[in-house]
Formats: structure tokens, sequence, C-alpha cells
């Protein structure tokens, strides 16, 4: 019988099966940042430990970074001290760091990949549930928490049981104006956010095929949100394109060898999935969220549901609550609703061709007037430069948006970037939580060019009309 | 890591589904570099009516009377019970060092998200899963009867109920074992120090371009 992707590259990385059914499975690329590291590495320190394997960790500050006036240092005391400590912790033991002044610096999950650090068939952890991103390059890519972020430090291991395998299909030429965000936010809203819980889902079809390594970027990035251990895409030519010439990838000899065997990592023809569930692209709209879960999604031509259509009461009570915070009325077509702020970046669509497709969108026109901020916050120092390169800063100044330094910046608001209470944000980033970009804010997921849209018009719109 | 082994505790209800980790513990606390102190600062939104910030002394905070939490019957709760999907959204152990800082030491909910069910066992947390029904009837019981509790068992995998009742639940024999003993995982994955070695050595052969 055939092998499924995640098989295969489980496989390759057991280093000993348990008796419980559990295996120590090897780590290949640790990604480390500020906010999940440092009692880890108090936790090393007071053990007397060393780490295993130094080169295989990397390490850049994202989560609490200033995007503007950057060469005033950290302003909020507690942000500076944590920043300060993962630059002293991996001078301590040794691990490579993308410092704020370095170029490379930028979300962890958009530096990983832009620097080659992430290779097709690799596990790769890090302390962030959106770790999930690396498995658009056929890795088994997961999220961890502090106390695992010790023991692949210390271990280079983890102990881990298998996950179920899904495999998502989604058939048919990807229509115009959907991206990978969109493909993200229609299968969640179809399978909710606990629909990929204890699996590991493979995303395959002719529309992801279609999708470049940033938009499968976005797709994996959201497969956490669908509750999954992770989101994976099998290699193919895309994926050893981007791949290519990269800082850390292989070169000449090693390459071709390394290529070789990466040519591999696809599900077998009769491999045998625990699940298996089919989509069409052609039914996928340009999606908006709604609510306070990224199940709540709508497509752009939708109306906000009523709670008496819910499923079941404990839905009803979740659809009211979800109104009421948002402050939206059942019935209410998406494309009447207003917004406040637009923020396009993060680890979802930080990446260059997002910029590219929202610049599409603005160039030329401004910002609408009742939009009172709207930010473009590049993933790194290197997709800001590239940007800039192409004179996508100037297309987003011109408009009138804000074009920042790289970090996470308004996706979490842990920096100052951030809504007021009652605030109604368009972002391109992946969780719309209460409270997640600011106390009382409100925030709709979208994808860039849907982003850049609503900030011209100063509401939601659907893109596919766009002039 | 404290052991656990039995809990007998008053019972908490927390009775929203999808209940993510922003909610348990929002991110201005996520800049501390510690790993205590959080439990002042659980469901910190929800909980009180001002904006909670880092190193801030919770005792003078105006608190909402309607949260769960601030209601004098569940004062002392050890047990969190809760609904589908908890502890979704981010990786931050922050959830579960809160929830433990707090005093709790067991949630019982029909499911938790992968991460935090993960996170709860390496920091003496016992995540306990029931099916949906049941954990239906331990609403019903809890908020009709002032003082609830329950009597959780993780040797017998056990969770007893006032009446008697004995329910069953399911729990990994590895993680039970650790659990039980408040045993520190690497210390046992360095045990296998040679099987990583070997493994890597031959990794090495095939995979040159990973090391
Ligand atoms: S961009 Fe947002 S989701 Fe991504 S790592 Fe940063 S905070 Fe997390």
């Amino acid at each position: 019988m055939g092998q499924t992707l995640f098989d295969k590259v489980w496989q390759q990385h057991v280093v000993k099966a348990n008796d419980d059914g559990s295996v120590l499975l090897y780590i290949d690329r640790h990604l480390v940042h500020e906010v999940t590291s440092p009692q880890a590495f108090e936790g090393l320190r007071l053990a007397g430990r060393k780490p295993w394997r130094r080169a295989a960790s990397v390490a850049t500050p994202d989560h609490n970074v200033p995007t503007v006036d950057r060469d005033k240092g950290i302003a909020d005391p507690v942000s500076r001290t944590q920043v300060e400590a993962l630059d002293r912790n991996c001078a301590e033991f040794g691990i490579t760091e993308f410092g704020l002044d370095d170029v490379r610096q930028g979300v962890v999950h958009v530096m990983g990949p832009e620097q080659g650090l992430v290779l097709p068939g690799m596990t790769v952890v890090c302390g962030d549930s959106h770790t999930s991103t690396h498995g658009a390059f056929g890795s088994i890519a997961m999220g961890i928490g502090t106390s695992e972020v010790e023991h692949v430090l210390a271990t280079q291991c983890l102990i881990q049981k298998k996950p179920k395998v899904m495999r998502i299909q989604v058939d048919g030429a990807l229509p115009t104006g959907i991206t990978g965000k969109d493909i993200a936010l229609y299968l969640i809203g179809q399978i909710g956010t606990a629909g990929g819980t204890g699996y590991a889902i493979e995303f395959a079809g002719e529309a992801i095929r279609a999708l470049s390594m940033e938009g499968r970027m976005s797709l994996c990035n959201m497969a956490i949100e669908a509750g999954a251990r992770c989101g994976m895409v099998a290699v193919d030519q895309v994926t050893l394109d981007y791949v290519q010439g990269r800082p850390f990838a292989p070169k000449g000899a090693l390459a071709e060898q390394a290529e070789a065997a990466w040519r591999q990592l696809h599900s077998d023809a009769d491999a045998v999935f625990d699940k298996e569930l089919r989509f069409q692209a052609a039914d996928i709209v340009p999606q908006v969220s709604w609510g306070t879960s990224p199940e709540m999604v709508l497509p752009v031509t939708g109306s906000v549901p009523d709670p008496a259509d819910a499923r079941d009461d404990v839905q009803r009570e979740g659809w009211q609550r979800a109104l009421d915070y948002m402050g939206l009325t059942a019935g209410t077509p998406i494309a009447e609703i207003a917004i406040d702020k637009v923020f396009i970046g993060s680890c979802t669509n930080g990446r260059i061709e997002d910029f590219r497709q929202a610049a599409a969108m603005v160039r030329g026109k401004q910002v609408a007037a009742s939009v009172k901020l709207a930010m473009a916050v590049p993933g790194s120092g290197l997709v800001k430069a590239q940007a800039e390169a192409e004179g996508l800063d100037q297309i987003f100044r011109d408009a009138g948006f804000e074009w920042r330094d790289p970090g996470c910046s308004m996706c979490l608001a842990m920096n100052a970037d951030r809504l007021e209470p009652g605030e109604r944000c368009a972002s391109t980033s992946n969780r719309n939580f209460e409270g997640r970009q600011g106390m009382g804010g409100r925030t709709h997921l979208v994808s860039p060019a849907m982003a850049a849209a609503a900030a011209i018009a100063g509401h939601f719109v659907d893109i596919r009309d766009w002039q | 890591m404290q052991a656990f082994t039995t809990l007998d505790g008053i019972v908490a209800p927390m009775d929203r589904a999808n209940v993510d980790t922003d909610a348990i513990i929002p991110k201005q606390f996520l800049k501390s570099i510690r790993r205590s102190g959080y439990g002042p600062f659980l469901f910190d939104e929800w909980r009180y009516e001002d904006r909670g910030e880092p190193e801030m002394d919770c005792s003078k905070r105006p608190k909402r009377a309607d949260f769960v939490l601030n209601q004098p019957r569940y004062q002392g709760a050890q047990i969190l019970l809760a609904r589908e999907n908890f502890g979704c959204g981010s990786s931050r152990e922050h959830a579960p060092w809160a929830i433990l800082d707090y005093g709790f030491s067991c949630v019982i909910a029909p499911s938790f998200a992968d991460i935090f069910y993960n996170n709860c066992f390496k920091n003496g947390i016992l995540p306990i899963v029931l099916d949906a029904n049941t954990v239906d009837d331990l609403f019903r019981d809890c908020f009709a009867q002032e003082g609830y509790r329950l009597s959780v068992d993780l040797q017998a995998q056990t969770v007893t109920t006032p009446d008697g009742q004995i329910l069953h639940f399911e729990v990994d024999a590895f993680r039970k074992h650790c659990l039980l003993n408040g045993l520190d995982d690497i210390a046992l994955t360095l045990a296998d120090a040679d099987a990583i070695r070997a493994y890597e050595a031959r990794r090495q052969q095939e995979a040159a371009w990973l090391f």
C-alpha cells in the first residue's frame, strides 16, 4: 500500500518507537522568537543543560517589536526586556539570531522560508501555533509550547503521537481574485475550527497546485485555525523553484541530491487517508469573517447571519455573543459594513506577493476619508526592501497608507499598533478572537486585495467587480 | 513539575464553546519572562472592567460581577468545567500557567485544542475529555447545586460526582505516568541520547543537507 506525504516525512524522523505508540521524533529545524522562549532558556540554565544541536535553531524577535521609529529603540520597558532577553539567550547559548538591526529580521514564519531555513521534508517546530505555515514545503511543521521549546533545545526531539491524516482536495481552476487566504477561510467555514482536530491535513487538488508558495503558506498558516496539528502541500516544481538559491538551502551537488529526495515528497496514488474531503474551487467567493472565530466567515456577497438559524443552542449563543461583540445586526449585507482601520501584514499575508496584490488595488487611488488608519507592515526586512525596490511602498504611501517596519504588529497588538475599543478593522491576519487586535477591537479577516479595496472604499467590496 | 494524583474540588463552569488562549490570558501578559504570577490575570478581559497591564495590583481593579469566577459560590474552585474546543488559538504556555497559578489543576471539556491539551500535561494540569452529553449534565448540576464538587482520580481514570456516579476517562499511558510522578520528560528523552546520536549519524549519510 502506498504512503501519504505525512507518513513519509514522519517515518524519516522516528528516532525510536515507544511501547505506548508514541515516538521520539527528530526535529530538523527550530525557529525561536522572544515571547515563548525566555522560560525555556531559563529552564536549560537551571538544569545546567546545553542545546543539543545549536545550528538547528534560528531566532528573531517579532511579536514585540516597534514598526515605527525603530532607531529610538523599544519604548515599552517590558517589551524591551523580553527582546533583550532573546539577544542575551542567543548569545549565551550560541544560537543564530537576526536581531532588530538585521535586514533579515521579521515575523518568524516569513523569515524562515525566505532564508531557506525551511526545506522540503523537514520537521519544523516553533513556539508558535502558526508554525503550520511551513507545511507548504511538504514538511511536518507544528506549533509547540514553551516546555517543548525547552525539550527541543535540550534533545533535538519531541515525544509525539502520530495524528490521523486527512486530505482536503480542492478541485477545479482557481477563480480570478481568489487567494490562498480565501481558500483557508472558506474551508474553515465549511469544517469549523475543530474540524481538523487530531489530524494532519494535506491540501491537494488542482486549485492548490495552482497556488504560489506564498499562497500555499497562507493556506497552511491557517490549518491551525481549523484545529489541525499541521497542514501540508506536496512538493512540486513550484516548491523547488522557491527554495533554490536561498541562503540556507543546499548548493551544488548537495542541492541535486536533495532535489531528487524532495521529488518523492507527495502522497502515493494508492495512499489511504483516515478522512477525505472534497471541495470545488468554483464555489469559493472572496471571504470576509463576521464574528469572533475564524469559522464565522461568509462570502463577501453574503449577509450577517441570524442566531435563529443556528444549528443548536451552543452555536446560537456563540453567534449572539459574536454579534454583540462585533456590533453587527443580523441581515446586514457584508458589503455594507464600514471599517475604521486596515491592517495588511502578518505571517498569513506579509509576503511580497501579498503586497503586490494589495498595491494593485490601491494604485492611483485614495484611502477613504472615513478610514482612520491604513497600515502596510512587511513580514520581514527583506520583504520590505523588495517591495521598496518595486516601488510598492510609494504606491501605498501615495494612497494614504502608512508603510511600516517588519513585525507582527496589529496581528496581535503586543506592541503599540492596536485597535481601540469598538474600532472595526479589515485585517489580513489569521485570528478574529475577542480582543485579539486590542481590547474591544473588531476584526474582519480578509485577503490582502480585499483589505486594500476596503481601505479605498471605506467598507467591504467584492474585488471581482473592482475597477 | 507538580505531580497530579487525586483531586476533590469545587467546580467552576465556563459555559462557552471555543474559549481561546487570547481570552485565557491576553497578549500583554506574554511580555513577562517569568513562568508564574499569571493567575490574577486569568480571563482578564472577561473578569475586570478595565484593561489589565502586567505587574498591576488586581485587588483594586473593578470586577465584572456577572463573570463566573467573580461569583462567591465559585471561590476556591480547582476544577474548570468547559465546552468544546477549549484552549484553541495560540501555543502560549502562559495559558496553562495562568490556569494553574489561579488554582485550577483539572479542566473538563468535551474537546480541547491540541497544543493546549499537550501543554497542560507539561505543567501538572489534568485535562479530561468527557462526551458532550455528560459535560452537559455536569453543567446542569453545577449550576443547580451551590458548592458542587467533583472528585478526580488519575490512577483509576475516574471522575466521581456527588451522587456517586463514576465517569471513566481516557488518558495516554505515557502522559499519565509522567503526571502521576511529576516527571520532567527532558530527562527521560536524554536517557535515549545514544539513539538520537545514532539517528543523526544515519541521517547525515542519507540527507546531508539537513546538517
Ligand atoms: S504575525 Fe500574528 S499570527 Fe503570525 S506569528 Fe505574529 S502574532 Fe502570531
